[in-house]
């Protein structure tokens, strides 16, 4: 706490009209004309350097806005700003790309759902929707009937707008070429097979060298965090399983926890045990899918069938206890959904001592291999800083270096309690990113054995009205998801629905960052570094 | 003429919809056929009901079920549903595996278009056959039929790999029941192909109308 | 061993028999070309269900089971879909070139596969300068493969022509090399005569050492020659979705498809035939009952297993291995197949010179 403190005089020193609010986590209101020299502050002086989530937010009478997550990756101190700006119609606030790398595709997204011009954005197009999308669908002003399907082919913009201030205070905008007219453009995706779903790379070559990528986000977004705003805290649980298909486990994990959070719920230990359990086991699973993915772009089949071998086999141990194979919908507020399987722990330690030796096998016939060593190692570097200030969480950002790790950072369930080791490598190249996640299958073996035996006797779930209404305040929290932090924002106005939920998206950083790690690869390698960075589109677009 | 609809090793009565089927085959025998004709109908027809490839397409979480039917435990390979083509022009039929979204619904549009006839197009999973969970969002196509023709409706969500194996049988089934040669089959002249496609494409003047709203 | 230029020269007599020889001749060239497509179709046809049934093993699944036993006229099926669908023509594409690019592939492969000899008097093109000839037909598929890449007016088809063009163009060097290398050891250009040089003992056993690192590089390169895993870039799956043949559909994709598989057939039996031997069976000096036993097996049974035991090594390579890139394949080419082989020449013309072989 001190450290908030010694913070909030620091940022009551640059406009005293900052105001520190205390519903529930608590967050800094800072006015927006101070709002660009404090967050200068927060990045440079006191070492804020990880933006963990971005949040564009609908006040109403308030105006538009965004909060800011913040961390401190070397105190691992946090904090929360936000500003707001009254004006509706022209809301615009500062941009902090240059600030944090990570909040370039952030800020073109609360562009995307609230119109809030960013000035000072060298590119604010929209993230997800078309071009010619009319309104931003997340205010709470916006009208359904305004965009009925249009069948008509996309045509995406050839220039990127930018707003910059002019002394006198209006804004004038500005537009850049995107690519240049003798550039050789083509499309990678949004239909094709190794872009693991639909996501679209304009990409321009030279030769087979690529010069420049632009991504296009938004083919599967689904409008989730919209469809949260009208649907009761048990509804929405529904909906995280859907984001990131292969972290369904930890996704909805995150959301209850983030609920009970506030509610003020405490959940028995059992479920801490079962929760735990089951999201390594959705790590492993997400892993080996990884793996066969990867194995997959690059050629290698065989890896392919064997990755999903053995995902068949968590398959079939989830299966048995939450009754679905992909989508769980398995964690609830305050539980679980039904108790463990009585064959649960039995099958567990017959998979993890099946699993054990079956991982050499990956490593004879794909690590081991000269192909895959000479097309990974030093392919697609990242390094440690880009990866922090991208925000590239999870296997990504640990390849780069960077102990990123929730579990380690701030652990939950039983996390804290266990005894297993944060795979950090240091080369950030498309070997260690695979490596990490290799190693991690060990780990959270390591960890469902440690945790399998001692599940204690209670409840699974504990007890709820049936009605759920949050106090006011907003809450953050964050799971590390199979690839990386998952986090969930709400605020609550003391309603039976949400005001606002935000998804902190695992995927997002990464697809921000693949411009950066890509130019002067070629194409071959994009294609290898897509595989390694592991994003999963449904979890990007929401 | 009794049309041989049957799949290996499935009963016939094991089948939902054997009504749709049996009406799909009355209805297309309904001026009888021809002895010759109707025999090299049935070669072909059973030659492009066991050599289905299905277009290399997934937007979620049914993608992944996909994959799993490809994959070792499920194997899809061996109804001869093998070769998964990236390519829309060698695919056979298109499964939409996953939610349909509007900036995605020319797109999957598109790719149908490209995809070279006969084709088919099954709908996989909640999503794709009405919006699903997603039904009430800005952003959600409810229901591909909306977009393009289904063949088959897989639902689930997502479907179990034993359910889109059923599905994919029954596509088997109504391309066994169809009539390839005999009058059914008359494509349309080349010059009158080219206005219907250009009548789908963008014009300049198009896009030029919403240019300046888009980001005012 | 049963000599086929009995039957030939039998068949021949009789048709001369009953017409002008002119006449006679003409109408053995049809039956030689109808059999060859015949044979063509036939190998395509096995080919195609032994990739499947192969990798299906590999990859722990079973493959096609549905049609016929073990799935085995799953091919049929797929033939029968091929020729019923419809021949897309793309707008703004050279329609000339376009719809010409998959017969120059399939006429090249034709042609190449015409050059094998299976059996003893089972060669349909055999002559002083059969090597050459070979070389030269099955490079023409390249011409095929480039046109249809730049005649079908898309990216990535034109990516995968050029990509095809660098890679094919390269590895034929290697190829040519390392065939040159038994040339040398044989001191002939004939098929035939290459393989009735092995009967006391094959050529990778004959020539030893640089024999046995010709075959290697002739593998490899022969892998690269025909696009297969790991060199299938002009293809490559998952980076250009289906390489310089993405726009073709129906049988023009089916020419494509069917080609490769030969093509790989034709890089197989070529590599039986120059270094194991071709139809010869396998002897063991000095056991006699052993070698009695070997040549009571028809020649083509060798030459079939033999061609398909090294079509199977590479569906196995295929299947495993994952891809290079573009410029690792050029420099594996460059920098080590050429250097080595043109190293190894120099090594089986020392060895030649010296008489140091068997």
């Amino acid at each position: 706490m001190d450290n908030k403190i010694d913070i909030k005089a620091r940022i009551a020193a640059i406009d005293p009209a900052a105001v520190w609010s205390d519903a529930g986590d608590g967050m800094f209101r800072i006015p927006v004309s101070s709002f660009r020299e404090t967050a200068e502050m927060l990045r440079k002086e006191a070492g804020f350097d990880f933006l963990r989530s971005l949040t564009g937010m609908d006040w109403g009478e308030e105006g538009l806005g965004c909060v800011y997550h913040l961390e401190n990756t070397s105190t691992g101190g946090t904090i929360t700003v936000s500003t707001a700006d009254k004006d509706r119609e022209n809301a615009a606030l500062p941009s902090v790309q240059d600030l944090w790398k990570g909040a370039n595709f952030n800020e073109r997204e609360a562009y995307d759902f609230f119109g809030i011009k960013f000035i000072g954005h060298p590119d604010l197009r929209r993230l997800f929707l078309r071009d010619d999308w009319k309104g931003h669908p997340l205010r709470k002003d916006y009208d359904m009937a305004l965009n009925p399907l249009n069948m008509k082919n996309e045509v995406s913009d050839d220039d990127a707008p930018s707003y910059e201030m002019t002394p006198d205070g209006s804004y004038i905008l500005k537009r850049h070429p995107l690519f240049e007219e003798e550039e050789y453009v083509i499309n990678i995706g949004p239909q094709h097979p190794a872009t693991h779903g639909v996501l679209r790379f304009q990409v321009s070559l030279e030769g087979e060298t690529i010069k420049k990528i632009d991504a296009h986000c938004g083919y599967i977004h689904r409008g989730i965090e919209k469809l949260c705003e009208s649907s009761t805290y048990p509804q929405t649980l529904g909906f995280t399983d859907r984001l990131d298909y292969l972290g369904a486990m930890q996704n909805r994990h995150a959301l209850c926890m983030c609920i009970e959070k506030a509610m003020g719920l405490e959940v028995s230990e059992r479920i801490q045990y079962i929760r735990t359990i089951m999201d390594e086991l959705q790590r492993i699973d997400s892993h080996l899918l990884f793996t066969s993915c990867l194995a997959q772009d690059m050629g290698a089949l065989e890896v392919f069938f064997l990755g999903f071998r053995d995902r068949e086999k968590v398959l079939d141990i989830l299966e048995e206890t939450t009754g679905g194979r992909l989508i769980q919908t398995y964690n609830t507020i305050g539980g679980v959904q039904a108790d463990i399987h009585p064959d649960f722990v039995r099958k567990v330690k017959e998979f993890i001592s099946y699993m054990r030796p079956k991982l050499k096998e990956y490593h004879e016939i794909f690590t081991g291999n000269v192909i895959a060593r000479e097309r990974l190692i030093g392919t697609g570097k990242l390094s440690r800083e880009d990866a922090i200030s991208f925000g590239a969480t999870g296997g990504t950002g640990r390849a780069s270096g960077w102990a990123c790790d929730v579990r380690k950072r701030h652990p939950y369930a039983m996390y804290g309690k266990v005894d297993f080791e944060e795979i950090v490598l240091g080369n950030g190249d498309c070997f260690d990113r695979y490596m990490v996640r290799m190693k991690e299958i060990e780990q959270s073996m390591n960890i469902i054995a440690q945790l399998i035996d001692n599940i204690p006797e209670g409840e699974y779930q504990m007890k709820v009205k049936p009605l759920i209404k949050l106090p006011e305040g907003s809450w953050y929290s964050a799971v590390e998801g199979s690839r990386g932090e998952f986090g969930v924002f709400i605020e609550s106005r003391g309603d039976r629905y949400p005001y606002r939920v935000k998804f902190r998206s695992t995927g997002l950083p990464l697809v921000s960052c693949v411009d950066t790690i890509a130019r002067n690869v070629k194409i071959a390698d994009l294609i290898a570094i897509g595989g390694t960075l592991d994003y999963v589109i449904p979890d990007i677009d929401r | 003429m009794k049309r041989n609809v049957n799949i290996k090793s499935m009963k016939y009565e094991d089948f939902n919809d054997n009504e749709y089927i049996e009406n799909m085959l009355r209805e297309l025998r309904e001026n009888g056929t021809n002895v010759i004709v109707g025999c090299l109908d049935e070669v072909i027809e059973w030659g492009r009901s066991n050599s289905l490839w299905p277009l290399t397409f997934a937007t979620s979480c049914c993608g992944i079920e996909f994959m799993a039917i490809g994959a070792a435990r499920y194997d899809f390979a061996r109804f001869g549903f093998e070769v998964a083509r990236s390519s829309p022009r060698q695919a056979d039929f298109i499964m939409v595996a996953g939610t349909i979204t509007h900036k995605m619904a020319p797109v999957l549009k598109r790719l149908y278009d490209q995809m070279a006839d006969p084709k088919y197009v099954v709908a996989t999973g909640g999503c794709a056959i009405s919006g699903g969970p997603f039904k009430k969002s800005y952003h959600v196509v409810d229901g591909v039929d909306k977009i393009i023709p289904v063949d088959v409706y897989i639902p689930g969500c997502p479907p179990r790999p034993e359910a889109m194996l059923y599905g994919l049988m029954q596509l088997q089934r109504k391309v066994k029941a169809e009539r390839f040669l005999g009058g059914l089959n008359k494509g349309i002249s080349e010059k009158e192909y080219e206005r219907q496609m250009r009548a789908d494409t963008n014009t300049a003047e198009d896009y030029k109308e919403y240019d300046e709203s888009g980001l005012a | 061993m049963f000599d086929f230029g009995i039957v030939t020269n039998w068949i021949h007599t009789q048709l001369a028999s009953v017409m002008s020889e002119s006449l006679a001749i003409f109408l053995e060239c049809v039956i030689i070309g109808v059999c060859l497509l015949l044979l063509y179709v036939v190998i395509a046809i096995i080919m195609i269900y032994m990739e499947r049934k192969v990798c299906a093993a590999f990859q722990c699944r079973l493959g096609p089971t549905r049609v016929g036993p073990w799935g085995s006229i799953q091919v049929i099926c797929d033939v029968f879909k091929m020729l019923t669908k419809e021949i897309i023509t793309i707008r703004h594409s050279d329609r000339f070139l376009y719809n010409l690019a998959p017969y120059i592939v399939i006429i090249a492969s034709v042609t190449a596969f015409a050059c094998i000899p299976v059996s003893r008097g089972l060669e349909i093109l055999d002559f002083n300068v059969g090597v050459l000839f070979f070389m030269a037909a099955s490079s023409i598929g390249i011409i095929g493969i480039l046109l249809a890449g730049w005649s079908s007016n898309s990216k990535f088809s034109l990516i995968g022509a050029m990509r095809s063009g660098a890679q094919m163009i390269s590895y034929e060097l290697s190829v040519g090399l390392s065939i040159l290398t038994i040339v040398v050891l044989t001191d002939t250009m004939q098929f035939s005569e290459i393989v009735m040089r092995q009967a006391d003992g094959w050529f990778i056993f004959k020539g030893h050492i640089p024999a046995v690192i010709a075959f290697i590089i002739y593998l490899i390169a022969g892998n690269a020659e025909v696009n297969r895993g790991p060199f299938d870039l002009p293809e490559a799956e998952s980076e250009l979705t289906a390489g310089y043949h993405t726009e073709y559909s129906g049988m023009h994709f089916g020419l494509f498809y069917v080609a490769e598989f030969v093509n790989l057939f034709i890089i197989s039996s070529v590599a039986a035939t120059i270094f194991l031997g071709g139809w010869m069976p396998l002897h063991i000096p000095g056991l006699d009952g052993f070698n009695a036993v070997m040549d009571a097996i028809p020649g083509f049974i060798w030459f079939f297993a033999k061609a398909f035991f090294i079509v199977w090594l590479l569906m196995w390579i295929k299947w495993t291995f994952p891809r290079l890139r573009i410029d690792q394949i050029l420099t594996l080419e460059w920098k080590y197949l050429v250097p080595i082989g043109l190293v190894n020449l120099l090594l089986m013309v020392i060895v030649v010179v010296f008489k140091l072989h068997f």
